[in-house]
């Protein structure tokens, strides 16, 4: 099942934390070549990562690439990495991002150049580790590593009230995970003690059957590590704080990726892992996004900074990703995954107009700008292209996926003459 | 001789000496009678320590005194030691004035 | 020669890439520009000919069992199969005729009237853009295609009317109608997951085959969603907001856009889904009661404005009403009809008023105008040409469309004698306030001021010429459907019949016949039906000279008049000068409304609520800290109470 001969997915894992350790040895006053050196590298990684879109194989359902190496035999722990059309599109979105948050940073970070980067490398190892691993042990350890230097990245090099942000930030996103710590022991003892085997292999607790009220239990603990990092009503408050706060690339990686592991954790983790439960969890989840939905854009429509109207729209847009993934039929999940790569693009992309402006003004407040298109023609056409993406207007990326997240939640709601 | 007196005498005594160093410990505030109270806890134990020893005739009882008397004196020289430093560095001998570590 | 369907969009398509792209990066001449994009709707209009004569060759029953040019897979998600494909029937190909042919000729018009203007390229590449929408929606295969089509050329007409972004109005106006369309576009969606869930499939011939496999109650659901939709892209009451604000963008724009082509979407789209209206006479009903109540409420609005332009707008509505009232009657082909002559005088007359307002300086208040018409004769015959045929004499092109209209109201199964009445008393006022229009603008005494009076010219020959095309077109367009009462052979209507003829009339059972047996549709076709078309036909004539002479009287002979009536009924003459307040009813209401709910969530709960448990947490553990460390006094004695304390339990607990 490998077909590239060589164990890619680790490369792709790794390879960023190796190109971190190597920064370390650049003396921190050449800022140049720590930057030349850090773009060099992510650019590497995203060539890297190209091959395994390549070499796909779109015909097979199941992990492609997987590489499995024993660590902790004792205890059921081992280095399982895999990829599978959702985390693929999600790695490439991954890769290709660093590269732009590194470019963006070129001359707006101005201090701590050689630790900037670093952290940033650091943040790819650990989002790329979270969409590949297959063991649960393994996923947790490469979670709670996204969870530093994103810390780091807004309290360091942030705005006024990064400190908040960031302490905010890593509470609320800590908190849920250790919630889904206590989940992940309960399940690798409850799977040992009916099967006799003690695991933590994803592949093999696929298959437990647990009693209903477990169920509930469990996937409620992973469901609110989830929720939060979605960001799902009412979970979501950190994000406002955490966004205007973060620099630009840090922004665009937050909302580019790393609100994509927490949907990306429903459906590989939370959802397969207990069914029942996710399925009877429908009703209120999709309350909870429906709110999302129009509670942030209602929200977002008054702020009076850019970028926090952005960051709230990021919550509207992902409880359209959270509705569809819980229809639970084909339009709808299809939908959330693709609306997933589009609002890491296209919100990406604001974040990125957004540091713009921000840049030459250092003001973001709406009120301070006005008739910028007649003296950035170009920057108000992309603005408005990007604009056009993220309102889902016919013809872009935004509209395909908002059209099948809400032909899915039409169906499952008012039912189907015909089948899924 | 020693066998008309029942042990249980000698381990009362033991008891009360123990006590009443333990509680010297926690009452008294100059650092050396504390130190002196801490001795006195010792020699209870080296007391009910020759008392089992003799009534269990064996000889272990006594080989831990000769343990528990080195390390006392060793303990004292160096807990004397620290009190000369902290004297010098507080001026103060009295243990509840020297509490750095409250909060 | 049908297979290149896919080539009419695309030409287009490639001027909007070639003018926004190329051109503006280059900044190449303003010729090429403008040849670019003139040409590429000529090639559009070529082939949209062509393509109908290839039409016409066919049978006419083979003519709308075309099949479809399907160029791409989409949308492929589970059982849902979208493509990118075009259809061929008369119905589509008249629309495609109209726009791309009146659009090759705004477009002539628009390399004068845009001359001086420096965002001439884009103007050019928006338009194209427009056209290329425009052409995707009318040709699309598919509800999903044509709603892509639906919200692109909403796109453009918000690019178009905030054309001059610079100034706070357009900015405003367009954003007003992106929104207000997007409101309808809700709708339309809402319709489009109802069908593909009931039919499995969104491209028309799926659809309309096993239409009769639907519920009554889910077809009037989906048709009267969809006409939501239109009411919004059609500029219907209650969405109609949005139309008169457009006239902010260059005149062109509100020719082609307000006028022939975008606001006419809707009506194509409900005659495009005629089966399904027809298994619904609820919605039918609907739609003609909106249609005609939006004919005489904007008529009424038109009567008083003094911009050119906002008259033209609110008739723009009107007429729209009454193709509404045509479809809601189930006189597709009347519909159609008026569509194709509208866009002729309509798109005629806004040309012309550019026209005039390049005569007179850029003025668009007819106070300000008056005895321009020796002056600029072509401007003024050509509008005088549109003015008869929008007022409906017979001879010109309105009279037939707009006659067929009123005689459907009246006689269809659908119809009701009301409707007629309404329809009837719109057209008077049409005729009206478009001879008002005409005799304020071209006659009388000339109030201009001395300065605009010096520079009164007629407009260069490339912008003339397009005028009298439209003016012979207004003329003689509607000679293609000369009723029979009158003798002629409607072949519109023979050629749109196989579209239109196919719906089930079983379940169609027309709303008003419940409701008032007496009057409901005076014939239904039965003996004495000519006689009573005809009777009707010199009504409505006799309705427009009364219209026109009224005119005449006020604003001719006796011009005083009028500011007397002002004055006698001011408060009346107030609310019908201010459009009703409808605009400041909708900013008090939905928009205030929203914006406070949208602070209100942002501060009370999202700050107040959400916000304040995180830290009331982050409190909480902070006075437990504080209280804890109390137990850190320092003082070795205590801890060493403790450890005493502890041990001594520990043991007690042992022994037990």
């Amino acid at each position: 099942m490998n077909p590239v001969g060589f164990p890619i997915v680790t490369v792709i894992t790794f390879f960023p934390l190796a190109g971190a350790i190597l920064l370390l040895f650049v003396p921190r006053a050449k800022e140049e070549i720590l930057k030349w050196m850090a773009l060099v590298i992510s650019l590497v990684e995203f060539a890297v990562s190209l091959p395994l879109f390549i070499f796909f194989d779109e015909g097979v359902a199941g992990m492609q690439f997987v590489e499995r190496i024993p660590w902790i035999p004792e205890w059921g722990v081992n280095y399982v990495i895999g990829i599978d059309g959702i985390s693929l599109l999600l790695v490439l979105l991954t890769t290709f991002l660093t590269v732009l948050c590194i470019l963006s940073s070129w001359r707006s970070v101005e201090r701590m150049i050689k630790e900037y980067m670093i952290v940033f490398l650091i943040l790819e190892t650990g989002m790329i580790g979270v969409l590949a691993s297959l063991d649960l042990i393994l996923f947790y350890v490469f979670w709670e590593v996204t969870l530093i230097p994103m810390y780091l990245i807004i309290g360091v090099w942030g705005g006024p009230r990064r400190i908040y942000a960031a302490v905010k930030f890593f509470l609320y996103t800590m908190a849920g995970s250790v919630l889904m710590l206590v989940a992940i022991l309960a399940l690798y003892f409850l799977n040992g003690k009916a099967t006799g085997e003690y695991t933590f292999d994803l592949l093999k607790l696929y298959q437990t059957v647990l009693p209903i009220n477990t169920q509930y239990l469990m996937f409620a603990a992973f469901g609110v590590a989830f929720a939060i990092k979605v960001p799902m009503f009412p979970f979501h408050t950190w994000l406002p704080d955490a966004h205007v706060e973060a620099p630009t690339a840090g922004s665009v990686i937050l909302a580019g990726v790393l609100l994509k592991l927490g949907t990306y954790g429903f459906i590989r983790f939370a959802i397969p892992l207990f069914p029942v439960a996710a399925f009877k969890a429908v009703p209120i989840i999709s309350v909870l996004a429906l709110i999302g939905i129009i509670y942030g854009a209602l929200v977002s429509m008054m702020q009076a900074d850019l970028k926090k109207l952005v960051a709230f729209s990021s919550v509207s847009h992902l409880g359209f990703v959270m509705l569809g993934m819980f229809a639970f039929n084909v339009q709808g999940v299809q939908g959330s995954i693709y609306q997933m790569l589009n609002h890491g693009v296209s919100t990406g992309a604001l974040f990125l107009i957004v540091g713009m402006i921000y840049e030459r003004r250092h003001t973001r407040m709406i009120a301070d700008f006005g008739g910028l298109a007649q003296v950035m023609p170009l920057f108000a056409t992309f603005f408005m292209v990007v604009t056009l993406s993220s309102i889902a207007l016919p013809g872009t990326n935004g509209f395909v996926g908002e059209f099948l997240i809400l032909l899915g939640t039409f169906r499952r709601i008012v039912g189907s003459r015909t089948s899924i | 001789m020693l066998s008309s007196v029942p042990p249980i005498y000698f381990l009362i005594v033991s008891a009360v000496i123990f006590a009443i160093g333990a509680v010297g410990v926690l009452i008294r505030r100059n650092a050396i009678v504390i130190f002196m109270c801490i001795e006195m806890m010792f020699s209870a134990v080296n007391l009910t320590l020759i008392t089992a020893s003799h009534h269990l005739n064996s000889l272990d009882g006594v080989l831990m005194v000769f343990f528990v008397m080195t390390v006392a004196a060793a303990e004292a020289a160096v807990g004397l030691a620290i009190f000369v430093l902290l004297f010098r560095g507080r001026g103060t001998i009295k243990v509840d004035e020297i509490n750095l570590l409250k909060w | 020669m049908i297979e290149l369907v896919w080539l009419i969009p695309l030409f287009p398509a490639i001027g909007f890439l070639f003018n926004g792209l190329i051109a503006r990066w280059f900044n190449l001449d303003k010729r090429i520009v403008g040849w670019v994009a003139c040409s590429a709707l000529g090639l559009s209009f070529l082939f949209s000919i062509l393509i109908f004569f290839s039409l016409v060759q066919l049978a006419p029953e083979a003519r709308v069992a075309v099949p479809d040019r399907i160029l791409f897979d989409w949308i492929v998600s589970g059982d849902l199969k979208t493509v990118i494909g075009y259809k061929v029937d008369p119905l589509s190909i008249i629309m495609a005729l109209v726009v791309s042919g009146v659009s090759f000729f705004i477009h002539i018009y628009s390399v004068g009237y845009m001359h001086d203007d420096s965002g001439y390229t884009r103007y050019f590449a928006y338009l194209n853009l427009f056209v290329f929408m425009m052409l995707t929606l009318v040709l699309a295969n598919n509800f999903l295609l044509m709603f892509v089509g639906w919200e692109g050329v909403g796109l453009c007409s918000y690019l178009l009317i905030g054309f001059w972004f610079e100034r706070d109005t357009p900015a405003n106006a367009g954003k007003k109608a992106f929104v207000v369309n997007r409101v309808g576009d809700f709708g339309f969606l809402l319709a489009i997951f109802l069908i593909f869930v009931h039919l499995g499939t969104l491209e028309f011939n799926g659809v309309f085959a096993g239409a009769h496999s639907l519920d009554a109650v889910t077809v009037t659901i989906i048709t009267l969603l969809l006409f939501v939709g239109a009411t919004g892209k059609s500029a219907q009451i209650p969405l109609y907001v949005w139309l008169p604000d457009a006239m902010e963008g260059p005149t062109p724009v509100s020719s082609l856009i307000h006028a022939a082509t975008m606001v006419t979407s809707g009506v194509y789209m409900i005659a495009r889904c005629n089966i399904l209206y027809s298994m619904a006479p609820v919605s039918m009903a609907v739609v003609a009661i909106v249609g005609a109540a939006t004919a005489i409420y904007a008529a009424s609005m038109g009567l008083l404005q003094f911009d050119i332009k906002r008259v033209l707008a609110y008739s723009t509505i009107s007429q729209l009403g009454y193709m509404f009232l045509a479809v809601g009657v189930g006189a597709f082909s009347a519909g159609i009809f008026h569509l194709m002559t509208h866009a002729f005088f309509k798109g005629l007359l806004f040309l012309g008023a550019g026209s005039v307002m390049h005569a007179m300086s850029g003025e668009l208040d007819m106070r300000k105008m008056g005895g321009i018409w020796k002056r600029a004769p072509i401007t003024f015959w050509t509008f005088f040409v549109a003015t008869l045929a929008i007022a409906g004499i017979p001879g010109f092109s309105g009279f037939f469309s707009k006659d067929e209209i009123l005689w459907q109201a009246f006689d269809s199964t659908h119809g009701h004698v009301l409707l007629w009445l309404v329809g009837a008393a719109a057209a008077g006022m049409t005729a009206f306030y478009m001879f008002r229009l005409l005799f304020v603008t071209f006659f009388g005494r000339c109030r201009a001021s001395e300065e605009v009076k010096k520079h009164i010219h007629e407009s260069p020959p490339i912008m003339t010429i397009p005028l009298i095309i439209l003016a012979t077109l207004s003329l003689i367009g509607g000679y293609v459907g000369i009723p029979h009462v009158l003798g002629g052979r409607n072949f519109f209507h023979e050629f749109l019949h196989p579209v239109f003829g196919g719906h089930p009339e079983g379940a169609g059972h027309a709303a008003f016949s419940l409701v008032k047996p007496a009057f409901a549709s005076g014939g239904a076709g039965m003996g004495g039906g000519d006689s009573k078309e005809l009777l009707l036909m010199g009504v409505s004539v006799a309705i427009a000279v009364i219209g026109i002479s009224i005119a005449l009287y006020l604003y001719i002979w006796k011009t005083e008049i009028p500011k007397r009536l002002g004055e006698r009924f001011k408060t009346l003459y107030t609310v019908v000068f201010n459009k009703y307040y409808v605009d400041e009813l909708y900013e008090a209401s939905f928009v205030n409304s929203t914006k406070r709910l949208g602070t209100f969530l942002w501060h009370r709960f999202d700050d107040g609520v959400i916000d304040r448990g995180v830290n009331l947490v982050a409190d909480v553990m902070l006075w437990l800290g504080g209280v804890l460390r109390r137990i850190q006094t320092g003082r070795v004695q205590g801890y060493a109470t403790g450890i005493i304390l502890g041990a001594v339990i520990i043991i007690l607990f042992l022994i037990r």
